[in-house]
């Protein structure tokens, strides 16, 4: 198959590894990958913050990179999220019959990361090795709008190596919410407390997940304690091949 | 009153604010109105899925689950239950309601002071040490017992101020469902209706649930045939 | 807090309330236990039923068809009220029911005088309109009867959850409360002893003489049965019958927003209600009843019912298409319990007697989104309220939607100017338009940070301070810096060096950069 990278406007410019490696995997599955150029964001963060206005042109946007594609594959639950969620919505208010009907046509062809290996290729094993001790942590997105049920556990479960602990408290929010770090830095530290309580109790080395905005909080505090764990996103964990010597 | 003035004119305004605020929505008649509703997707349980004997077991469990003690007996036996219960529980003066030996088909027992609720003032009701009645329907699935304004049953505060409610529950009032109470309910929906699922309760302190705050903090249940 | 009403045209900011509220370590851990106690109950009463969704997607329904026929439904309940010896009142604003309220509460009295006392249920309706000031300022005291408002009330205090008020407060806390306001002719509460049920023994002795004595009751009402005129009481502990059953007068406050279509749809909502709000199959007591009895013979109830039917911006959000799922609540308080935001701050920070993921939506629309707007930033969008509200209310939705209402006021005319974020997020999505400008911002995106990048022990550059709006990320954490060369960049790269290359090789630099 050939496969459209969605990377996202933060992945791009703060974690290329983890498009590299989702690259990666799906040249190892037997996949080409392309990269429209012209992609830049999915209007998440505008239209989450008020900023609806300013995110309509960014539905337009992506609707022109993609329109083409066999399949659109992004390593990030949030943006696939806003996309399902909202890009119909946001279609029908612009009143634009032709957008909407688009959208209609491409959504099914989007696909989380995750997503892509478990339910359209129907894999569990993509031939990763990562011998070390790793906890996953459930991004809001991924689980309450994607539905990815244990999706992302069973690809690591299948990852030779790999120790796989369960975290605590998997299905609360880490305090991330987009800008709402930011505005409500206060509770959102509180949260981000109890989720790295919740990392270091399982004394993993790695904490991983599918979406870098959460790794990006959770991996900053850790990292502002010196704990010593770190963040990885779960596409570096299923690119990781035994001769890496990592 | 003063407000009668102004009562008119506040009806009309907020009636007219609500027109206008739902002004997308098609206009309707009543009878397109109650279509509508009729259509409205109810895929919920609605009748019972067990069999007679497994719903009056659930109700037994339920009721004993908030400490209410539950006896069975079979017909003809409810005046001889009433008489032992509260001679365990030391309880001789009872407020009754109107009508309650021709709802249980049997005369109350002898040895105790049944008083009759011609309206008693709430001075007189706590003057009682508990209240006997019957019922109209009982809910397995969540332990509940429904009383109405009706012989044998009567006005509620009999049933709120005293501290001990015992309570006759024909087996064929009980029901397993929500659903199937409120449409045995529904033909006398207007009479004031009681819903009791337990004894009074609080978990406003410290989410302990503490029994009785007010209302009968004691429940006894004779289940009859 | 002590005295001050939760008001919010005075309070502040979620973000200044939270910090402060954060500070107090007793109420953090009251709210996370009692927020964790229901959380759970409310899981095991909900796994059992096989029909949980359906009743949800009913109780949406219902809701959703009542709001599209609301006058229909209110011009119902009125006329069957009514025909059953009840009287319907109209208020339009919080100002107009309370005076209706308090004319009502006078002309109670017998012999034409005012009564100095009224019996109240637990109403988060009364409460939004203040309602115990104004009979305070008329001369009348309002006892709270519900144990969570009378310990509210006693203590001076606010409530801080829709169904379990006083849930910042712990036992020794209620009990100095008590020993120190309980008054009854007779009774020594200083005395009192420091358990759960002690403590409820002596609120029962307390309210059980108010009970009997005081003749006219204020209530709010879950439900309103536009078909019989019904009105439906939902309570624990038996103080609602109390009020409702054995005074002379009865009034009871509601928003237009709590009329159902028939008594069958509370076989929905009765169902949904003490499930999602105490983790109860059924709550203790339900009390239905329509208008007054008329028998001859002691009647049952209060001879004198009254019904106050209050807009107060209900119609607002009724006009607002996005949000007027908002209507839809039955007050059960799930979301509250399920949000790790309110779960830190507990529901002071909000400002509203309306607190957690249903305030955020509720308060500022009350407010017509004058006053409040910060609360609709008081979520991280997690989606937990979604997943337990009975009806389905989409409140992320809902919370994205009003932010937009917020910024259209902020960035309107030269408001513009004076708001930082607005300037900046609009500049960013002017950014977003173009891959060129995109791609360059990148490149001095990486320059910028340059200042303020200190290397860590692997040569992995981390940003410990950033300026201005930004320092709230700094705050607890480190922010790596922007690796050198951007996916982009390394994938043109790529094509270029070996088009059609397999990637069996780590490409890129030096895997460090994460790992």
């Amino acid at each position: 198959m050939r496969v459209s990278l969605f990377i996202t406007c933060y992945n791009d410019t703060l974690f290329p590894e983890t498009g590299k490696a989702v690259v990666r995997v799906l040249e190892r599955l037997g996949h080409t990958v392309d990269f429209p150029a012209g992609q830049t964001c999915c209007g998440q963060m505008h239209w989450n913050t008020g900023y609806q206005d300013e995110a309509m042109p960014l539905l337009q946007r992506f609707v022109d990179q993609f329109r083409d594609s066999e399949a659109v594959v992004s390593p990030s639950t949030s943006c696939i999220a806003m996309m399902k969620d909202h890009y119909p919505l946001m279609a029908e208010r612009l009143k634009d019959e032709k957008l909407k009907a688009e959208v209609a046509e491409l959504l099914p062809r989007v696909w989380e990361f995750s997503q892509f290996l478990t339910q359209k290729l129907g894999l569990e094993d993509v031939g990763a090795y990562y011998p070390h001790r790793v906890t996953y942590h459930a991004s809001c997105h991924g689980l309450r709008s994607l539905h990815l049920g244990d999706g992302p556990q069973r690809l690591l479960r299948a990852v030779r190596g790999i120790d796989l602990v369960e975290i605590e408290n998997l299905e609360q929010c880490c305090g991330f919410g987009g800008t709402f770090a930011i505005k409500n830095a206060e509770v959102s530290s509180a949260m981000l407390s109890e989720k790295i309580r919740g990392v270091l109790n399982t004394r993993a080395e790695a904490v991983t997940g599918c979406d870098n905005s959460c790794l990006m909080h959770i991996g900053g505090g850790l990292h502002r304690e010196r704990t010593g764990v770190r963040p990885v996103h779960l596409a570096e964990i299923l690119a990781s091949e035994e001769g890496d010597g990592l | 009153m003063g407000t009668e003035l102004a009562a008119g004119t506040a009806r009309e305004e907020v009636l007219r604010r609500i027109r206008v605020a739902i002004a997308d929505t098609p206009a309707m008649d009543a009878a397109a109105v109650r279509s509508e509703w009729e259509s409205l997707p109810r895929d919920y349980k609605r009748t019972a899925s067990l069999d007679r004997e497994a719903i009056l077991e659930l109700l037994e469990d339920r009721l004993r689950d908030y400490d209410a003690t539950v006896v069975r007996v079979k017909a003809g036996e409810v005046s001889a239950e009433i008489a032992r219960m509260l001679t365990e529980r030391g309880k001789r003066k009872l407020v009754v309601p109107e009508g309650l030996p021709e709802a249980l088909g049997e005369a109350l027992p002898d040895g105790f002071e049944f008083g009759v609720d011609h309206g008693l003032t709430n001075a007189d009701l706590d003057g009682f040490d508990g209240v006997v009645t019957a019922s109209t329907v009982a809910i397995a699935e969540t332990g509940t017992i429904v009383l109405q304004r009706v012989p044998g049953q009567g006005r509620r505060a009999p049933t709120l101020a005293p501290d001990y409610h015992l309570c006759v529950v024909r087996t064929a009032d009980v029901v397993e469902t929500v659903p199937e109470a409120m449409a045995r309910l529904e033909p006398t929906a207007s009479l004031a209706t009681t819903f009791v699922s337990g004894p009074s309760a609080t978990a406003d302190i410290e989410m302990t649930r503490i029994k009785g705050v007010h209302g009968p903090r004691f429940l006894d249940v004779i289940l009859s045939a | 807090m002590s005295g001050q009403a939760l008001d919010p045209t005075t309070a502040p900011k979620f973000q200044v309330a939270a910090k402060a509220l954060m500070g107090d370590s007793q109420l953090r851990k009251n709210v996370r236990h009692a927020t964790n106690v229901i959380q759970a109950k409310r899981a095991r009463v909900v796994q059992e039923m096989p029909d949980w969704q359906e009743l949800r997607e009913s109780g949406k329904q219902i809701r959703r068809h009542t709001m599209r026929h609301l006058d229909y439904y209110l011009e119902m309940f009125e006329r069957n009220c009514t025909a059953a010896g009840g009287v319907v009142h109209w208020a339009r604003n919080a100002e107009e029911a309370r005076q209706i309220v308090v004319g009502l509460v006078k002309a109670s009295g017998a012999n034409g005088v005012s009564p100095t006392e009224v019996i109240k249920i637990k109403s988060m309706t009364t409460e939004e309109i203040q309602l115990n000031k104004a009979l305070e300022a008329a001369g009348i005291h309002a006892y709270e009867t519900d144990l969570a408002e009378l310990i509210i009330q006693l203590g001076h205090d606010q409530p801080s959850h829709i169904v379990v008020p006083a849930l910042h407060k712990n036992r020794s806390q209620i009990r100095e409360i008590f020993k120190r306001e309980m008054k009854l002719p007779g009774v020594d509460f200083s005395e009192l002893g420091g358990t759960p049920q002690d403590l409820a023994d002596a609120a029962r002795k307390f309210l059980r003489e108010k009970f009997l004595r005081v003749q006219t009751a204020v209530s709010g009402a879950n439900f309103l049965v536009a078909e019989t005129g019904g009105v439906c009481i939902v309570e624990s502990e038996g103080n609602g019958r109390m009020c409702l059953t054995l005074p002379e007068t009865l009034i009871s406050v509601a928003g237009i927003d709590k009329v159902v279509p028939t008594f069958q749809d509370l076989e929905v909502l009765l169902q949904l209600l003490p499930r999602s709000a105490t983790g109860e199959r059924m709550n203790p007591y339900n009390s239905i009843w329509t208008g007054v009895d008329k028998a001859p013979s002691g009647g049952d109830g209060p001879r004198a019912f009254h019904v106050v039917l209050m807009d107060n911006a209900r119609t607002e959000i009724l006009a607002d298409e996005e949000s007027r799922q908002t209507l839809h609540c039955i007050r059960c308080g799930a979301c509250q319990n399920a949000c790790p935001v309110y779960q830190q701050t507990g529901g002071h920070a909000y400002g509203s007697v309306y607190a957690g993921p249903i305030g955020a939506i509720l308060t500022p629309q009350l407010m017509e989104m004058h006053h409040a707007q910060s609360l609709p930033y008081a979520s991280s969008l997690c989606g937990a309220c979604y997943e337990v509200c009975p009806v389905k209310i989409n409140i992320p939705e809902v919370l994205i939607h009003l932010r937009n209402k917020v910024v259209k006021q902020q960035s309107s005319g030269f408001n513009i100017l004076a708001n930082p974020e607005v300037m900046a997020l609009k500049a960013v999505a002017k950014v977003f338009q173009s891959e060129a400008v995109f791609r360059v911002s990148q490149k001095m995106g990486r320059l910028a940070e340059l200042p303020l990048s200190r290397k860590d022990g692997q040569g992995v550059g981390w940003i410990g301070w950033l300026p201005g709006m930004l320092g709230g990320w700094t705050q607890v954490r480190d922010l790596r810096v922007m690796p050198k060369q951007t996916f982009r960049e390394w994938f043109e790269e790529r094509a270029k060096t070996a088009p059609g290359r397999r990637s069996g090789d780590k490409a890129g630099e030096g895997g460090k950069n994460g790992h």
